[in-house]
């Protein structure tokens, strides 16, 4: 019998992909394990691998098709001695999930946004958080969610566990909160993406002259920034801590360490330390030294994480992505810094793969490369801190009393207040200047 | 850690929770208080588990349970058996149901003991906020009586940051037609009959009503029931009652609907009462016993509770979502604090009341989920609005039927009168309610009551799978049949 291969889920949170491009063509023969086509997804792009071994029968999408969804029938394989009459195209685009699908617990439809169109006998599926998560919602508080146009990942409940009920759902309809965006009601495709509330598409462009602009469509990784930093700046009260540390010491000790990296034959340093890594690396200890400060906000409970993962924000052409370098409190700091030049070459190649960028415990946004003094960064959920780095600078500092010049940086910490109150933000920050003007110590 | 011998007296009498009454509702919230780490105890003035395990839920069970097997060694024929010379030694049948009573009496004592709750035997009174003084029980015991615990504490003063009044609730008595116990009994003398009477007046068609109807019935007795509203079991749907009653009166049960007694004469051969029908016109009716069972009152007497200001409403103190009375300190949970008067209610009431004395983070009942069960033959069950209150409340509905006949396991066990009906809320798919009248359907409620709390809609029902063949079976037809999708009929 042929085999179906159809669009793999490569995320939990994966709606629909676009097939970039096909590495084989009908007739070719692949085993399992081969590499038949890549696909691109909001943020990243990664390989389909076949499952099963056969020839390519038929190639159903196209490359360069956007927006095929999870489950899609894209490629029959065919088997010994089967021909290409024994497909039996009937199976079209509905075919239940077999050969090439070889990641399980696909979400079946989009998000519950479809309101008036569906019958409300239609099955509601389990809503999804951003980052792959099960909602806990009742089947009553989902179908009202539904007939209500409410999303559920903007509202928090207050049923055993954290799990939204009917009483949620009254309560935000009453608040008028957790509106799920009108564009994407009426596009049951769209991603839940914008502001739930703010103006809408037709009130922003009635502004301007028609022939003024262009529109460019969003794509995955736009979408997925701003629904997440939405959902960040409304949901996390952001508290904010800035202080100054000097980098001499630092600057110091980092050309003293890349001047004695050994080198291989071809007279590469087996490592070149940026401050950026240093940073990284600082933050990572400051966590294990104040463990209270390496948390993430549940309704229920604090939850305290035993390694500090720190995320690390990357731009990226069309959007950033943050990957996380796992336990950096246990990497030496060259670890840390040839696995961040991995991860940051990957992701500007939209190569990482979803567990590279998902969760994290708390992550480092430096924008001193381009002279930026200072700023505040959002908080990503599940983190409860962020640090924003400027540039460092020389600047006039007292010291004993005597004017003197020093490298200075400041960093600003913005904390998740729920969870990461003031003065443990500025324990933290006391930490991480600690590490950083006395470097020495993160060798030890 | 005691330094001085003294210490340990003193704190004795000291508690963080102390509660008044332990019936299902005190006894449970005194075992939760314990588990939340509160120095717990419970006043009692006369029988642990108060009326429910004494002379209410359990002993009556244990009485139609004896009415239940009589019934089908009547019928053994039915099931191809034979069964000669049936009959019952009422003092025997009596004597089973106080012993399961006297056995259930011990566990309580036995959970307040594991649970260091201490017990202190006397009636309670709060003396002021903080303080509650137990002097000796002055109420008259009813007989027979099951011993008194081990180890209780005695009269004295005692002392609890959260004092919580559990103290149930007792028969309700209309003015002429007071209870004697002779002729004219309650729920605590039809329990423990010296002889089944030839014929019986029961006068209120609530649950208590019917269940001694059904019981005084079966053991033979000629009954007639006497109720006031339109139909029997008021507070049913009443498409269910309207089965029920047509089920009791194949049996042989009479029923006086849209009645009431206006006054009874007491004499030789037992009570004459006048029952007066809604068009004026009245009928003497002569029986060997009258039961009064025209509802309960709550217990809120020489509890201290109108000198500290505590806010009653027709019998009962009034309560917010979490049991707080009026007053900072005093608590008041189950029948005493108002109706549907259910030990479940209650013993949800008590949990939910300290949980919050704790800091937990609690959610008022929804009293729209309490179940109700009613152990007749047949038995009536129920949760949620009834179709008439449905359509009272606006909603627009979608109602399920599922017939006893058309159930393989009801046709197999001889019991093929009874139905089960939902409830939808046609626009959100909630279970609004589901009534049930049959064969042990006060077993399946649960069910539903388990659905409704977990929000479940029409399509998760009908997702689940239930065991073939069971009685349960039809709680899927009704729900499939109130969407046009029924299978077996």
């Amino acid at each position: 019998m042929p085999i179906n291969i159809t669009m793999p889920a490569l995320s939990p949170t994966m709606e629909e992909g676009n097939l970039a491009k096909w590495l084989v063509k009908e007739g070719d023969s692949v085993s399992a394990g081969d590499v038949i086509a890549e696909i691109e997804t909001d943020k990243a792009t990664m390989e389909v691998e076949a499952v099963d071994e056969g020839k390519v029968g038929k190639i159903v999408v196209p490359a360069g098709t956007q927006g095929v969804k999870v489950n899609e029938l894209i490629a029959v394989l065919l088997e010994d001695g089967e021909d290409a009459s024994a497909i039996d195209t009937s199976a079209g685009a509905a075919a239940a999930p077999a050969g090439g699908d070889k990641v399980p617990a696909v979400p079946e439809s989009a998000p519950a946004v479809e309101v008036g169109a569906k019958a409300a006998t239609d099955p509601v599926p389990a809503p999804i958080t951003a980052d792959g998560g099960r909602i806990f919602a009742s089947p009553l508080a989902r179908r009202l969610a539904q007939l209500n146009g409410l999303d559920l990942t903007a509202l928090s409940g207050s049923g055993p566990h954290g799990r939204i009920v009917k009483r949620d759902i009254e309560a935000a309809l009453a608040a008028g909160t957790g509106k799920a965006a009108p564009a994407a009601a009426e596009a049951p495709k769209a991603v839940a993406a914008a502001a739930p509330t703010g103006p809408s598409a037709d009130q922003v462009l009635k502004l301007f002259d028609e022939d003024s602009y262009e529109l460019v469509p969003h794509d995955g990784m736009r979408k997925t920034i701003a629904k997440r930093l939405t959902e960040s700046k409304q949901t996390i009260p952001h508290f904010y801590v800035s202080v100054d540390v000097e980098l001499d010491a630092l600057l110091a000790l980092r050309a003293q360490l890349n001047g004695a990296a050994a080198t291989d034959k071809d007279g590469k340093p087996a490592y070149k330390l940026s401050v950026n890594d240093m940073t990284i690396k600082a933050l990572a200890l400051a966590l294990r030294d104040v463990p209270d400060a390496n948390v993430s906000w549940t309704d229920d409970n604090m939850v305290m994480h035993k390694h500090a993962d720190v995320g690390v924000a990357v731009a990226i052409p069309g959007g950033l992505i943050t990957p996380i370098i796992r336990r950096a409190e246990e990497k030496p700091l060259s670890v840390v810094s040839n696995e961040m030049k991995d991860l940051g070459k990957r992701a500007k190649e939209r190569k990482l793969k979803p567990e590279e960028y998902q969760g994290g415990t708390t992550a480092v946004s430096n924008m001193g490369m381009m002279g930026v003094k200072n700023f505040s960064a959002v908080v990503n959920p599940p983190h409860a801190t962020i640090l924003a780095v400027g540039a460092g600078e020389q600047r006039a500092v007292v010291k004993d009393g005597d004017l003197a010049v020093a490298t200075v940086m400041t960093v600003t910490l913005s904390t998740d207040h729920r969870c990461v109150d003031g003065a443990l933000g500025a324990e933290l920050l006391a930490a991480f200047k600690g590490y950083i003007e006395n470097p020495m110590s993160m060798l030890v | 850690m005691t330094i001085f011998a003294g210490e340990d007296t003193m704190a004795d009498t000291n508690y963080d929770v102390i509660i008044i009454g332990s019936g299902p509702g005190g006894y449970v919230t005194a075992i939760r208080s314990a588990q939340l780490g509160f120095k717990t105890a419970i006043v009692e003035r006369e029988h642990m588990g108060g009326i429910c395990l004494n002379w209410g839920c359990i002993p009556t069970k244990a009485l139609l349970r004896s009415a239940e097997i009589y019934h089908y060694m009547q019928h053994a024929k039915d099931y191809g058996l034979s069964a000669e010379k049936i009959s019952f030694d009422p003092a025997a049948v009596v004597k089973r149901s106080r012993g399961v009573s006297g056995q259930l009496n011990g566990g309580i004592g036995f959970l307040m003991k594991k649970n260091k709750v201490d017990i202190i035997w006397g009636e309670g009174k709060v003396t002021k906020a903080g303080e509650v003084t137990v002097s000796k029980t002055a109420k008259k015991a009813m007989e027979p009586q099951h011993p008194v615990p081990k180890g209780t504490k005695g009269e004295g003063v005692y002392k609890a940051k959260h004092v919580i009044v559990a103290t149930g609730a007792r028969p309700r008595v209309i003015p002429g037609i007071e209870p004697d116990g002779k002729d004219i009994w309650t729920y605590f003398e039809a329990m423990v009959p010296p002889a089944m009477p030839k014929s019986l007046i029961v006068m209120g068609s609530g649950a208590i009503g019917i269940e001694f109807a059904s019981f005084y019935k079966t053991m033979g007795a000629d009954v007639t029931v006497i109720e006031m509203m339109p139909t029997i079991m008021p507070v049913e749907d009443p498409e269910i009652s309207g089965l029920a009653k047509k089920q009791m009166e194949k049996q042989g049960i009479k029923f006086l609907l849209e009645a009431k007694v206006a006054h009874v004469k007491k004499g030789a051969g037992g009570v004459t009462a006048t029952v007066e029908t809604k068009d004026g016109k009245k009928q003497d009716l002569t029986a060997e016993k009258l039961i009064s069972a025209v509802g309960v009152v709550g217990n809120i007497e020489n509890l201290g509770l109108e000198e500290l200001g505590v806010k009653t409403d027709r019998g009962c103190v009034v309560i917010d979502g979490y049991g707080r009375t009026n007053v900072p300190g005093i608590y008041a949970i189950g029948d005493v604090a108002g109706p549907p008067m259910l030990a479940h209610k209650a013993e949800h009431e008590g949990v939910i009341c300290v949980e919050k004395i704790a800091g937990k983070d609690v959610h008022p009942m929804d009293k729209k989920m309490i179940p109700g069960c009613t152990y007749c033959h047949p038995q009536v069950a129920s949760v949620g609005l009834t179709e008439p209150k449905a359509k009272e409340a606006g909603y627009d509905i979608k109602v399920g039927r599922f017939p006893f006949v058309g159930n393989g396991k009801a046709i197999a066990l001889g019991e093929p009168d009874g139905m089960i009906k939902t409830i939808f809320d046609a626009k959100t798919g909630q279970l609004l309610g589901a009534h049930m009248v049959g064969a042990e359907v006060t077993e399946l409620i649960q069910g539903y009551v388990v659905a409704m709390n977990l929000e479940t809609t029409e399509e998760d029902l009908m997702h689940t799978v239930f065991p073939h063949p069971t009685l349960s079976e039809m709680m899927k037809e009704s729900v499939l049949d109130a969407y046009g999708r029924v299978l077996n009929m």
